[in-house]
């Protein structure tokens, strides 16, 4: 059993505490806007924001994410500035990494409301996008950071 | 916005339902409109109708849209085609992915599926047809109305209004009325300053789902009573179940059953952790491997090999023998490249729930076709008893033209009794793809005492998709794949000559973005150039010189090198490689800007300028989007990818040593659309092709180096560095 706190929200779970964090998410609790890519770190495709950091979902014990905030791509706004952001600059394609790719990109700028183009780069290059999105979320992370700096 | 329907909900809705429904069939004298009365007739239902548009009281339009969306923006592109023939307002178009069945193939190939970058071009006729019935129906149900003269009366953004008197009906209010008129079947489509949306960046119709995580995936799929499956497989190609421990994996919490499938062995249970827990319980052993030593060296000297051998000629022009034998100046050059994994970000999945009197299939899938046979033979149920429902695919580019995973699903759920979910991991997915098909190529080249082409020898050694896919389609022994890019080959060579070698290998090949161009664009324009370096001419003018009469391949390469600067001064240690292809009907050239690392043989793409013509254009934003990530794929293929075998089977397992193309490696990308006006060209796949040979082109002028076999590692740049 395990007790998670999830875009507000407290959860009893039947899942052992050694499960991944993603898989109680996303099977569990069908909060499916998280996704499997990898289940080893390498694609970014399951990022969701504990305690305010972006951690990859499938590498994180559920036992380990007990008494931690957690937030999942669900837990954004429609409006929240990077969702606005990827929609102006027509970002997804298939769509499936673009959650990771969010909520990856709403922790870099939450921490650094302006980062240069370098710590864009190192901040998202654990994020995998087959369909090559890479120069649009780029420029998105840009057009919400800009938008941030509005007053 | 999106939503999958069955068919019989469709044909109550639809053809049933209240308002203006109207059908299109490809009949052998031409495209054929039907009103929703005419389409229920059995002896037309046979003629298979496979586009429908919907208007209904409530003044909505829905768009039943028969192709697959995986990020090629489908649902809007096609919708845009309907919205503006039909003079609706953007606003008030919807989109529902069709089911499958007959009455939704598509028109040109007979099957429904997607793929070949064939969507718009094979939909845009039939839908802007439909679009402008139902206009003209409107417009006349309105003059009906009013008792006025239809010609007084003009359809304007989901309306109809009387001229004279500025009186309005919306499409919503006239759509009952228009349904009891005859369907037009002799158009007046809108001219080119008349289209609404056509040609202009409408915003994407699924952009907010997938950015804020509401989009339905396969795998987000869940069924009441749903069980999840999990899959123990071979290692090893050919390898057959020894034994495995049934009773240790039913004893784990929450596992229901335990079943043998011709895959692999599978642990159904009631959560997928539960699934895992009873699959590493399981201890399957395996025996009898068919192909214990093949691996990626034995594999490459078996390509090799193969280049000795005689196949079947897939072109034959003037005597390429003999014109080798009198040339100037004669070269050769061998080119190697690797199986590719597809590796969709979303790992193959699939649900399926088979009962006594119905099934239905809810899958990722890019062969709803495909899907619905299999899904009748293993049920066993009436075709009309099967439905399937297309989600969201994240990614496809090939893959999902394959059905493994849902014949899985269907089994299991047959044998448990309870729907199944069945979810590979990644590992599963890397290790039972189809893969791009590795190849070895030979290429002889001719040029005169002037440095003319005269002559070009082209043999390749590749397995065979279609043998498997699309047996009808070989001809000759020829996989039309295999030769694509090389037998329709634009160069105006005199002497032109192609053999195909087939190379049968465990290993099972399947489409993968852009086909047999992903491999013979890399030999062909990699060969085109060492050829303009041995005539000692500058790339460009040596493509161009040889395209005299193909205005269009012409066009685009003088596009991207204009914009790119060809010619002129480029960043200090950069240096600048063209390529150009035509596939799917599109012709692309790209122009890549690189740099190579002279110490350790690394490459960085600074900037790639592309020019594509297609023809004419549905969506400027969707165009560049898929050049972009066409790009991006081909970057990734060309620089990072191979699939590494050993001990019979597959290597390679997941992103930790099969990594694709990341954002710190994505250069600076520029797309430039050429409109030729001419007839349409496909977009999904043709940015693929050109960007390898265009970055290996790239390291040759930048280094001298050639590199002649792919990906492009480090390792193997330093090495074709070291025999400069």
């Amino acid at each position: 059993m395990a007790n998670l706190e999830i875009n507000g929200k407290n959860y009893q779970v039947d899942a052992g505490p050694e499960v991944p964090l993603l898989w109680v998410i996303r099977e569990h609790l069908k909060l499916t806007g998280t996704k499997f890519g990898c289940g080893i770190g390498m694609c970014g495709s399951c990022t969701v924001h504990i305690d305010g950091k972006a951690q990859r979902s499938c590498q994180v014990p559920a036992g380990e994410a007990q008494g931690k905030k957690i937030t999942t791509i669900e837990g954004l706004a429609d409006t929240h500035p990077v969702i606005k952001a990827w929609i102006k600059e027509q970002v997804p394609q298939c769509g499936y990494c673009q959650s990771g790719q969010i909520m990856q990109a709403a922790a870099l700028l939450a921490g650094d409301p302006n980062p240069s183009e370098e710590k864009i780069i190192s901040s998202m290059d654990g994020n995998l996008c087959r369909c090559g999105t890479y120069p649009r979320i780029k420029l998105a992370i840009k057009t919400a950071a800009k938008e941030g700096r509005k007053p | 916005m999106t939503g999958s329907i069955t068919r019989r909900e469709f044909l109550k809705t639809s053809v049933l339902g209240a308002g203006l429904t109207i059908a299109a069939v490809m009949t052998p004298t031409g495209l054929r409109l039907l009103s929703a009365e005419e389409a229920k007739k059995e002896t037309l239902r046979a003629l298979n109708p496979m586009a429908w548009i919907t208007i209904t009281p409530d003044n909505i339009v829905t768009v039943t849209v028969n192709k697959s969306e995986m990020g090629q923006g489908v649902y809007t592109s096609l919708p845009m085609i309907v919205a503006d023939e039909l003079e609706a307002d953007w606003k008030q178009v919807r989109f529902v992915a069709a089911p499958a069945g007959d009455e939704f193939k598509d028109p040109v190939r007979n099957n429904q599926f997607t793929g070949g970058s064939s969507s718009v071009r094979d939909m845009y006729e039939p839908l802007r047809k439909m679009g402008a019935a139902m206009r003209e129906m409107l417009v006349l149900a309105a003059a009906r109305t009013w008792a006025v003269p239809a010609r007084d009366c003009a359809a304007f953004m989901g309306t109809v209004k009387h001229i004279k008197t500025g009186k309005t009906l919306s499409y919503g209010a006239l759509s009952t009325e228009a349904s009891r008129l005859q369907v037009p079947q002799t158009l007046r489509l809108k001219n080119e300053k008349q289209l609404r949306y056509i040609g202009k960046a409408m915003p994407r119709t699924d952009a907010l789902e997938k950015s804020t995580g509401k989009a339905m995936f396969g795998i987000d799929t869940f069924v009441p009573d749903m069980l999840y499956a999990s899959i123990v497989r071979p290692q090893q190609y050919g390898s057959e179940v020894a034994s495995f421990n049934k009773e240790a994996a039913e004893s784990v919490k929450g596992v229901r059953t335990v079943v043998k499938i011709p895959s692999g062995v599978a642990v159904c249970a009631e959560a997928i952790d539960a699934a895992w827990k009873g699959r590493n319980a399981l201890n399957v052993k395996w025996q009898n491997p068919k192909y214990g030593d093949m691996d990626t060296g034995s594999l490459e000297k078996e390509f090799a090999a193969k280049l000795n051998d005689r196949g079947p000629v897939a072109k034959n022009e003037g005597d390429a023998k003999a014109a080798l034998g009198r040339a100037a100046r004669r070269i050769e050059a061998t080119y190697v490249l690797p199986y590719l994994s597809h590796a969709t970000m979303e790992p193959m999945n699939c649900t399926a729930s088979v009962k006594a009197d119905q099934c239905d299939v809810w899958a990722p899938t890019q062969n709803q076709t495909g899907v619905h046979n299999l899904a009748v033979k293993i049920s066993g149920l009436k075709p009309e008893q099967v439905h399937v429902h297309t989600t969201y695919l994240g990614g496809g580019f090939g893959r999902r033209f394959e059905t493994d995973v849902v014949e899985e699903a269907l089994r299991l759920s047959k044998a448990a009794a309870r729907p199944v979910k069945v979810l590979w991991t990644r590992e599963e997915d890397m290790q039972n793809d189809f893969y791009r098909p590795a190849t070895c190529t030979r290429i002889e080249g001719a040029l005169d005492e002037k440095g003319q082409a005269t002559a070009w020898s082209h043999k390749i050694v590749c397995p065979s998709i279609f043998s498997r896919v699309f047996p009808g389609q070989m001809e000759k022994g020829i996989d039309p794949a295999a030769v694509e890019g090389v037998e329709n080959m634009e160069y105006e060579i005199p002497n032109l000559y192609a053999e195909y070698v087939r190379i049968d290998l465990p290993v099972p090949v399947g489409f993968w973005r852009s086909v047999g161009s992903s491999h013979n664009a890399f030999t062909v324009e990699s060969f085109v150039d060492e050829l303009a370096s041995a005539a000692k001419k500058d790339p460009l003018e040596f493509r161009l010189d040889l395209l005299k009469n193909h205005p269009r391949a012409r066009r685009v390469l003088e596009t991207a090198a204009q914009k790119a600067g060809w010619g002129k001064p480029v960043t200090k240690g950069q240096a600048r490689g063209i390529a150009y292809h035509l596939s799917f009907g599109s012709y692309v050239a790209e122009v890549a800007e690189v740099s190579v690392d002279k110490k350790n043989g690394a490459i960085k793409v600074h900037r790639v300028v592309c020019a594509v013509d297609c023809g004419s254009v549905v969506n400027p934003e969707i165009v560049s989007a898929q050049m972009m990530g066409g790009i991006t794929m081909g970057l990734s293929a060309a620089l990072k990818e191979k699939m590494e075998f050993a001990r019979g089977g597959v290597q390679s397992e997941n992103f930790h040593n099969y990594d694709l193309l990341r954002m710190s490696e994505t250069p600076k990308i520029e797309t430039h659309i050429v409109t030729s006006g001419d007839k349409l060209g496909g977009i999904g796949e043709p940015g693929v092709p050109p960007i390898a040979p265009a970055v290996a082109n790239a390291v040759f002028a930048a280094t001298g180096a050639r590199i002649r076999n792919l990906p492009m590692k480090p390792e193997t740049v330093l090495a074709a560095m070291k025999k400069v």
